[in-house]
């Protein structure tokens, strides 16, 4: 409780943020909460979406600076369906995961953004990458982020596991958004989740009351 | 003059662009620790992990952060190991003589007040996060939280420390008021394991207290024997 935790010194306004994304059996699931900040002394949005849909089956969710973010997704949206349509066949998650490692590492002095990419494709079905501040690339079963993460790590270590069923899934995605959410002060809003799988993709919104609550002190 | 902290773990500050404040003041000094207490029906649980750092070498790693302070009344100690040790003794000290001239075993509320007089009025020169637990006739067991500042405040379940942060959703989520004293052990272990394998400056082994009207158990669970939550 002692230890104020400002992991991003971002000018101008930042998604102080909650995000995450969950492989389950059969798709995968990305969330994030709906909160941009600037300083952690003013919300400038209680409803910005985070989870941006660079392909069909493919979304990227974002943290930090809200306006490198948004000139990297834009980009990275370009080139990939540029590639897309040069290869004829919707493109792997990998391989998104990859344009936005190349935009964050060729420019990692200027960059102060993170991403969490995740989608299903043909080839490995669903998948999780993140791409991290200094241009990073891991793939994870699971994976959690911005400054509302720290949090959940206990939480989300303690009860993931691996081949859940959808429903068991976006339990745990939604019940570790609204504990992040309910720790850290630049998180916060609604709940965005969206469900990808190789049918399609459903966009859930959970507003801040119908989050679950948890014993509070 | 080397300054044995809990551990000193400052994030790099690669990205800081607020250049009106100096580098010092921007820095954010973690307590590599992670410490806990539960309240439940008849007492209360505390635990603690076993590290202190000097920097990045661990210069104790089996420390015992659970701090007798009466009989029936404990501290867990998180922040710079000098400053915590020295004010537990002081208060060991007021402690041990208002209970004298009481005639009387203290409350625990009493021990928390002498450690939030003493951490309030130096907290310019202190670093050190405190949970006071115990149990008194009055009251039962009981858990205050007294973290740097020197504020004071009376909760079912604190935890602390720079571990602490990465079990706030797990507490949360788990902690459910009218656990007995087998459950919160168990909540305590798993909560601890948690945290010393998400924070650097937290591992080594678990140490748990269990404080009643009966008396004190303490366990040690060692570092193969704490739960696992390692995922493919």
């Amino acid at each position: 409780m002692e230890k104020r935790f400002m992991d991003s010194q971002i000018k101008g306004v930042s998604t102080g943020t909650t995000i995450l994304a969950v492989t389950f059996n059969g798709g995968v699931i990305i969330g994030s909460d709906s909160r941009a900040s600037i300083g952690g002394y003013y919300v400038s949005s209680k409803t910005i979406n985070k989870l941006i849909q660079v392909h069909d089956r493919i979304f990227c969710c974002i943290a930090g600076s809200l306006a490198d973010a948004q000139a990297v997704t834009k980009a990275a949206k370009f080139q990939i369906s540029f590639h897309s349509i040069q290869m004829e066949s919707p493109p792997l998650v990998k391989a998104a995961a990859s344009v936005l490692k190349e935009l964050c590492y060729n420019n990692k002095e200027e960059l102060q953004a993170g991403f969490i990419t995740a989608g299903w494709d043909r080839k490995k079905g669903p998948q999780v990458y993140t791409v991290a501040l200094g241009g990073m690339l891991l793939s994870q079963p699971f994976t959690i982020g911005g400054s509302g993460s720290t949090y959940i790590y206990g939480y989300a270590d303690a009860k993931y596991k691996p081949d859940m069923s959808k429903e068991e899934c976006l339990q745990f995605a939604t019940n570790a958004l609204a504990l992040a959410m309910g720790r850290d002060n630049v998180s916060g809003g609604v709940a965005h989740l969206v469900v990808i799988t190789e049918e399609g993709v459903e966009h859930i919104v959970i507003p801040g009351d119908k989050l679950p609550k948890f014993h509070d002190e | 003059m080397a300054a044995v902290y809990m551990s000193a773990n400052r994030p790099e500050n690669a990205f800081s662009t607020v250049d009106l404040v100096p580098e010092w003041a921007q820095e954010e000094v973690s307590t590599g620790t992670t410490i806990m207490a539960v309240e439940f029906d008849g007492g209360v649980v505390i635990g603690a992990d076993s590290r202190t750092t000097t920097g990045a070498y661990i210069a104790n790693r089996v420390t015992d952060k659970l701090t007798p302070i009466h009989d029936r009344i404990f501290c867990c100690r998180s922040g710079s190991a000098a400053d915590t040790q020295a004010v537990a003794d002081i208060v060991t000290y007021q402690l041990g003589f208002h209970s004298i001239e009481l005639d009387e075993p203290p409350l625990v509320q009493t021990a928390a007040n002498l450690f939030k007089q003493t951490c309030y009025r130096y907290r310019e020169e202190l670093m050190a996060g405190i949970i006071v637990a115990g149990w008194d006739k009055r009251r039962g067991g009981q858990v205050y939280t007294v973290p740097m500042g020197g504020m004071i405040v009376r909760q079912p379940v604190s935890v602390g420390g720079s571990g602490s942060s990465y079990i706030y959703g797990f507490m949360d989520s788990n902690y459910k008021p009218g656990m007995t004293k087998e459950e919160c052990l168990h909540f305590c272990t798993q909560a601890l394991a948690l945290a010393m394998e998400r924070d650097g400056s937290s591992g080594g082994v678990a140490r748990l207290a269990a404080i009643t009207e009966e008396g004190l158990e303490r366990r040690v669970v060692l570092g193969n024997q704490l739960p696992k939550f390692s995922n493919a």
